[in-house]
């Protein structure tokens, strides 16, 4: 067995110290009726031979293309020191700091955490952690909720599809979700509706806990957030807004405008993509909430000798006290992951992470700029930030086919939002500081000798 | 001598210089931001800190030091099995072609990962004897919510409306009630019997139209195997509800007890426990949920499926309109499935039966040895995790198992679980695993024992325990009743600082 | 000896009557078993309690409980300073520590709680 110490020796000396002859004898309680035998599963492999299956089945992944493909989940140049600490031993192997007199190390570094995603997002509390960008607005969904003892939450449609269907399913007992549309037309297209919005909120007999809307939206334009969050608070309602961490070193963050909840996606902070997780869950409020706010929460506190220390504390909301009242059952979290982050924040600094946001800034707009020129315009004229849907005929076919070009063009919107017929043949594209020119000028020749050439396939 | 380092380092933010840090990334050009409305602009930047690459690395080091880890030594902590993490598994995880990989990739680029996934599913079908397995949930808590709401729609589907409660034993882990209660249901906690289990007959009075579902944990949340078990299951299916089985105590029961096969209708596993995942100071984990027939159709979506072709696809949106949809984005912790995947195939069956083996021999070993020095509740063989109480040494000598526990501190271990499950007085759950050598089984009995000692002559040097970890018990109370969760350079001044 | 001028539940809420004012709050064996506490959650001025109803929350460091009121009645006041100082209810339980007051809606059910001889004994059996 891999990974065991015992000998046969050491088998019998247990064995004879508990006076039996057999382990079997300890399984004797198990009904004969119910016992199993064996498990059919594949013979043990020694790690040579797995290593080599792993790398073999690694490398049926493609990982080399020029991607363009954003969406919740963002390539960036992690900082080397990044996984040298995540390495470490003390760190990975530790278990949650229940007992605080050998966990300090883990203890301050969140308390590191929740104070550097307090500066970002502008909120004084923040969780030390959620599963993900989705589940983390789905909690604050019934954080709204519990808050303002209402049942109904209005999310706008340009929120991520994964997190508005994660909503909708934590919602499913009792609550009601409905959605804010967006604007079709115009300046503001692919916006939230405020006059829908508005309507929404004043319907009579049905009033609203919660209003969920992203900064930048799904579709990465920017969302008039103080205006929702205005219509919202006028209506008794709690504002929630659903934030990309990088952006908040150039945009304004969730407290500046008013913001009661912010909830939202780390991956961007030093978190591979891993084909789906583990990554981040943002969560964060006004001290007004802290009572309602799930998740574990670490502060700053003294010891018996009057040493700074931390410890995890209002801990009467969780699981393991509050049981069936509990606000969350949520138990184990996405810490390492939060210590990745507040190690890439550590590293790249307030300057790093603005050069950051403002180089896929940048690289967004030559993209804009040849895409447009190579046939394939944006689709909604407002501003964005690094990442924005353009027009393409046949989207999904064409996207399949700059693939075997050697480019990941994005992500093909009819294939998330097949409700949107004015997104039917859409590409959401994205920059960020690691696209380079060339993969841009890859990307547009390619692209543009699709478009160019008629559909019927004729052969290059 | 401390068990962990003994340097505390001050904050981040008080290490912090303007100027400090250089560039990892080439500056942007100037006008980069011009374009952006300055209404949706920052005015006030973020006070991140300021600080270079070494000084960085040193605070991540330093703070290290004063963290216990399974990679430091034995962490004897019930119900959360402390295996040990293969270095392999991290290695594999960060392979980059698993690593890089967008999870929105088209299948045909991604066939690695599905495939892995896939043979992960088959996996996890084989060793619960479930129908089929989604490996979506991000921790065992999301994978009990899954289940529940699962079963919900079963209930749904098939118009039986009133089932509104949850039986759960009152020695359950606090997950099942909180997840109850998530999910819109009224939990009914059903006392234990006087041997630890379920008590079949209080149970039977409580099954009823109304009931929806029951979650048992098996093994108990005491190490006990339900030996009614079967009994139980009939009584619940006969009552018109499933049954859900809480997977934490896995580990005990590998390769010989499959609870699909038993009749569970669903259950989760928690793979940072039984296969090994890192717990990284408190996740990420994963908590896949094994399904039976009945609840099939509810799976969340996309299921991961084979093709025709050999090769692996993701179900299309809308593909399955029966499923329960889906509780986060994207497919699942696919980084920590790949470790998992990893323990799970250098194993094989005959591994992992023996993993059970090993866990459960530890634990009676174990047992009775602690049993020397410290009242043993249930005196009869337990699975892979035993429970000891400290009641007895209250009542002679005042020191409570909390005392024992921090005293372990100082004789160089992490202390067990305690005071979980609540039905036992002054209890300690604790766990060996497999992974340990008996002569750590012994030292960590000589050292439960030793201090038991210790009650009796000198109580207070246990009762003002720990003495020798970086800093001492701490005011609790003050924590949570003055709240300081974000540091402010006004909140650190009136605190020592370390440095 | 718990104060003789007051009644008590089995839950441990203790109540003093003055006229139709029913002060009530947790007595120190509640307060002591569940350790330090940091928070009292009390309901809104004005809210009516039926006898025995949930009518707030206590939280120590390491365990919550319900709090169920002794009689029925409309919440008159709510003790403010517990906010700023919840630890009076572990220093002085039946002075500074008291949680909320009550218009009494109906005497008679003092009769029905226990006077300080049979809450000793109940916690003495405890």
């Amino acid at each position: 067995m891999p990974y065991g110490p015992h000998t046969a020796g050491d088998r019998e000396r247990m064995l004879a110290a508990l006076g039996i002859a057999s382990v079997d004898d300890l399984f004797a309680d198990i009904p004969e009726a119910l016992r199993a035998s064996h498990l059919d599963l594949p013979e043990p492999e020694p790690e040579l031979e797995l290593a080599a299956r792993l790398q073999r089945l690694a490398g049926r992944n493609r990982t080399d293309l020029a991607s363009f493909l954003g969406a919740g989940v963002y390539r960036h140049w992690t900082p080397a020191a990044v996984d040298q600490i995540l390495l470490r031993g003390e760190w990975y192997t530790a278990y949650t700091p229940y007992q605080p007199e050998i966990s300090q190390g883990t203890l301050q570094s969140i308390y590191e955490y929740e104070s550097l995603i307090a500066e970002l997002v502008d909120l004084d509390v923040v969780s030390a952690s959620h599963y993900d960008g989705a589940a983390a607005t789905a909690e604050a969904g019934l954080m709204t909720c519990r808050a303002t003892r209402r049942s109904r939450v209005l999310v706008s449609k340009a929120v991520h599809p994964h997190y508005r269907a994660t909503l909708a399913a934590y919602f499913g007992g009792g609550l009601e979700l409905d959605d804010i549309p967006l604007v079709a037309d115009g300046e503001a297209a692919g916006t939230t509706d405020l006059a829908a919005l508005e309507r929404l909120l004043a319907e009579d007999g049905r009033p609203v806990a919660g209003v969920i809307a992203g900064q930048p939206n799904f579709l990465g334009l920017l969302e008039p957030m103080e205006e929702i969050g205005r219509l919202a608070h006028a209506a008794g309602a709690l504002f929630v807004s659903v934030i990309e961490p990088v952006s908040l070193a150039v945009l304004a963050p969730p407290g500046a405008y008013g913001a009661d909840i912010a909830a939202g996606e780390g991956q961007p902070l030093g978190i591979a993509p891993q084909y789906g997780g583990p990554y981040l869950g943002l969560l964060a409020s006004t001290d007004a909430l802290v009572r309602q706010i799930p998740g574990r929460l670490v502060g700053m506190t003294t010891d018996v000798n009057g040493k700074r220390a931390f410890v995890m504390t209002l801990r009467a909301r969780e699981q393991d006290i509050r049981r069936d009242k509990a606000a969350s059952n949520i138990c184990t979290n996405q810490a390492l992951l939060a210590l990745a982050a507040s190690v890439y924040l550590a590293t790249i600094g307030p300057h790093g992470l603005r050069d950051v946001a403002a180089q896929g800034a940048a690289r967004a707009a030559r993209l804009e700029t040849a895409l447009a020129a190579a046939g394939a315009p944006r689709i909604h004229p407002g501003p964005y930030l690094n990442e924005f849907a353009v027009r393409v005929p046949d989207a999904r076919a064409v996207h399949r086919r700059l693939i075997e070009q050697g480019v990941l063009a994005g992500l093909a919107l009819a294939d998330v939002l097949p409700d949107e017929p004015s997104l039917a043949d859409a590409l959401l594209v994205c920059a960020t500081e690691v696209t380079t020119d060339d993969d841009i000028a890859l990307f547009a020749s390619a692209l543009s000798a699709e478009i160019a050439a008629p559909l019927s396939g004729a052969s290059r | 001598m401390s068990v962990v380092g003994e340097k505390l380092q001050p904050t981040l933010f008080e290490r912090s210089r303007p100027g400090r840090g250089e560039g990892k990334i080439p500056h942007p050009p100037k006008d980069a931001l011009d374009r952006i409305p300055a209404a949706a602009r920052r005015t006030t930047p973020a006070a991140l800190p300021e600080l270079n690459e070494p000084e960085v690395v040193r605070h991540y080091v330093n703070l290290s030091h004063l963290n216990y880890a399974i990679d430091t030594g034995f962490y004897p902590l019930g119900s959360c099995t402390m295996k040990f993490n293969p270095k392999l598994n991290e290695w594999a995880a960060r392979l980059p072609g698993f690593a890089n990989l967008h999870p929105l990739a088209p299948d045909e680029i991604a066939q690695g990962s599905l495939q892995l996934l896939w043979e992960l599913e088959q996996a996890l079908v084989e060793i619960s004897g479930m129908r089929a397995v989604t490996l979506q949930p991000a921790a065992g808590a999301q994978g009990e919510l899954c289940g529940i709401l699962m079963i919900r729609a079963y209930h749904r589907s098939r118009d039986d409306t009133g089932r509104d409660e949850v039986l759960v034993p009152d020695s359950s882990h606090g997950t099942n009630p909180a997840t109850a209660s998530m999910a819109g249901f009224k939990t009914i906690t059903i006392p234990s019997a006087a041997d630890g289990g379920v008590d079949l007959e209080k149970f039977r009075a409580a099954l009823g139209p109304r009931t929806a579902a029951v979650m048992i944990t098996n093994p108990s949340t005491l190490g006990l195997f339900e030996k009614r078990i079967g009994e139980l299951l009939d009584e619940v299916h006969a009552a018109g509800a499933l049954a859900y089985m809480d997977g934490a105590n896995l580990n005990a029961i590998l390769g010989r007890f499959k609870p699909g096969e038993a009749g569970f209708d669903v259950m989760h596993f928690n793979v940072h426990k039984t296969f090994s995942t890192p717990h990284g100071g408190g996740g990420p984990g994963a908590g896949p949920v094994g399904v039976g027939e009945r609840l099939l159709p509810f799976l969340p979506a996309p299921r991961v499926l084979p093709s025709d072709d050999g090769r692996f696809r993701l179900e299309r949106l809308d593909e399955r309109p029966t499923s329960i949809g889906r509780l986060r984005s994207f497919v699942g912790n696919t980084g920590v499935l790949v470790r998992a995947y990893a323990y799970i195939r250098a194993h094989g069956g005959t591994g992992l039966r023996q993993v059970s083996d090993d866990a459960v021999l530890a634990a009676n070993y174990l047992k009775k040895r602690v049993g020397e020095a410290y009242d043993i509740p249930f005196d009869r063989p337990c699975k892979h995790e035993f429970v000891a109480s400290a009641s007895g040494i209250k009542h002679r000598t005042g020191v409570r198992t909390l005392d024992i526990a921090k005293r372990l501190i100082d004789h160089g271990y992490h202390p067990p679980t305690i005071y979980f499950p609540l039905t036992v007085d002054e209890g300690m759950l604790i766990e060996p695993t497999e992974t340990e050598s008996v002569e750590t089984l012994d030292a960590f009995a000589d050292a439960l024992i030793a201090i038991a000692r210790e009650a009796e002559t000198d109580p207070d040097l246990v009762k003002s325990a720990p003495h020798t970890a970086p800093v001492g018990r701490l005011d609790e109370a003050t924590a949570a009743r003055q709240p300081n969760l974000r540091w402010r350079p006004m909140a650190g001044a009136d605190m020592p600082c370390p440095d | 000896m718990v104060p003789t001028d007051l009644r008590y539940t089995k839950d441990h809420e203790w109540v003093r009557v003055k006229g139709k004012e029913a002060t009530v709050g947790i007595t120190e064996y509640a307060a002591s078993q569940l350790g330090d506490i940091v928070f009292v959650e009390l309901p809104d001025v004005g809210r009516s309690l039926a006898q025995f109803a949930a009518f707030g929350v206590v939280e120590s460091v390491k365990a919550v409980s319900d709090l169920f009121a002794p009689v029925s009645g409309a919440v008159a006041a709510i003790n403010d300073a517990l906010a700023g100082s919840p630890e009076s209810v572990n220093t002085d339980p039946y002075g500074a520590g008291w949680m909320v007051r009550l218009e009494l809606g109906d005497p008679a059910e003092i009769d029905e709680l226990l006077d300080a001889t049979a809450y000793d004994a109940l916690i003495a059996a405890g």
